[in-house]
């Protein structure tokens, strides 16, 4: 253990990353879910 | 089984189980990461950074998760011939691959102030960046079969999904078979050596982001599902404008 280091920038940085991360991962499924859905629909010919 | 992996009705389930799932796990991890953030204590040795443990032990969990998903669909699809196990197998891989990231990434930043390093090369951290690399191959490879559509490109992806399920029994013995920085299991079927202070914020974290992955799965699902439709509807349709043109051609 390196008890001379604050941990905190550690710990927020970890936080972020993992945080950051996941959200990004969901808003982008979740997006491209929509736009080829949309785009299936398109071809449909409902839109 | 069968009954569930009918496209049509796995579209109607998928429907309504997707916003719940990616709903209630953001709800419970940012319940879970602010207990384990603001309100669990500092442990004795490790002090402050123990909070890293509710974001890097999920990842862990899913990132070898994720590999047993494909593992799994990448057996039903060579033995039963099952479209929608194919598609599962290409939607487990981003999020695989994404929790293996963050678990490597948080665990480097976690082993800075704990071991004095930012990287070592034992046994449970290179294991762990081997599978990283499956999950990159295995994208790489899903994407140069996708062409392909479920033939003989999407069998070899299949085959290398289980070939590459072996690193997973290497990642969880890893800390037993060799000497490593890393502590070995500390909860294992059953029994927990964490204090439950640390435990339960852990436990609502992991079913958290268990919900996230789950959730994240069933879009990309939909996705490549509704990719696959739009695609052979066009076809469909130039095919039919072509014959249309070559039969007013021959009338002419």
């Amino acid at each position: 253990m390196n008890e001379g280091l604050d941990h905190w920038p550690f710990v927020i940085a970890a936080y972020s990353i993992g945080i950051g991360g996941t959200l990004a991962m969901v808003v982008w499924s979740w997006l491209s879910m929509r736009r080829a859905e949309a785009r299936r629909d398109a071809a449909k010919g409902r839109k | 089984m069968h009954g569930f992996a009918n496209p049509a009705r796995f579209l109607r389930l998928a429907r309504w189980m997707t916003p719940l799932l990616l709903v209630s796990g953001l709800v419970l991890v940012a319940g879970a990461l602010a207990w384990g953030l603001f309100y669990a204590p500092a442990d004795r040795l490790m002090g402050e950074t123990v909070r890293i443990l509710y974001i890097h032990v999920p990842s862990a969990w899913l990132g070898m998760g994720g590999w047993t998903t494909i593992a799994i669909a990448s057996l039903v699809e060579l033995v039963w011939r099952h479209p929608l196990a194919t598609i599962a197998a290409r939607a487990a891989a981003l999020p695989g691959a994404v929790f293996t990231a963050i678990c490597l990434a948080t665990g480097s930043i976690w082993g800075r102030p704990t071991w004095g390093t930012w990287w070592v090369w034992d046994g449970r951290l290179t294991s762990m960046l081997v599978l990283l690399f499956l999950y990159f191959a295995y994208l790489a490879l899903a994407s140069a079969a996708q062409k392909d559509g479920i033939g003989a490109g999407s069998r070899v992806t299949a085959i290398f999904g289980l070939v590459g399920a072996i690193n997973v029994p290497i990642i969880n013995r890893s800390v037993v078979w060799w000497n490593s920085l890393h502590q070995p299991a500390s909860i294992t079927m059953g029994k927990s050596a964490i204090d439950p202070a640390f435990l339960w914020p852990l436990l609502i974290c992991a079913l958290g982001f268990s919900l996230l992955f789950g959730g994240v799965v069933l879009a990309r699902m939909r996705a490549i599902l509704a990719n696959f439709q739009a695609e052979a509807r066009l076809r469909r349709r130039a095919m039919a404008s072509e014959a249309l043109a070559s039969v007013e051609g021959a009338t002419a």
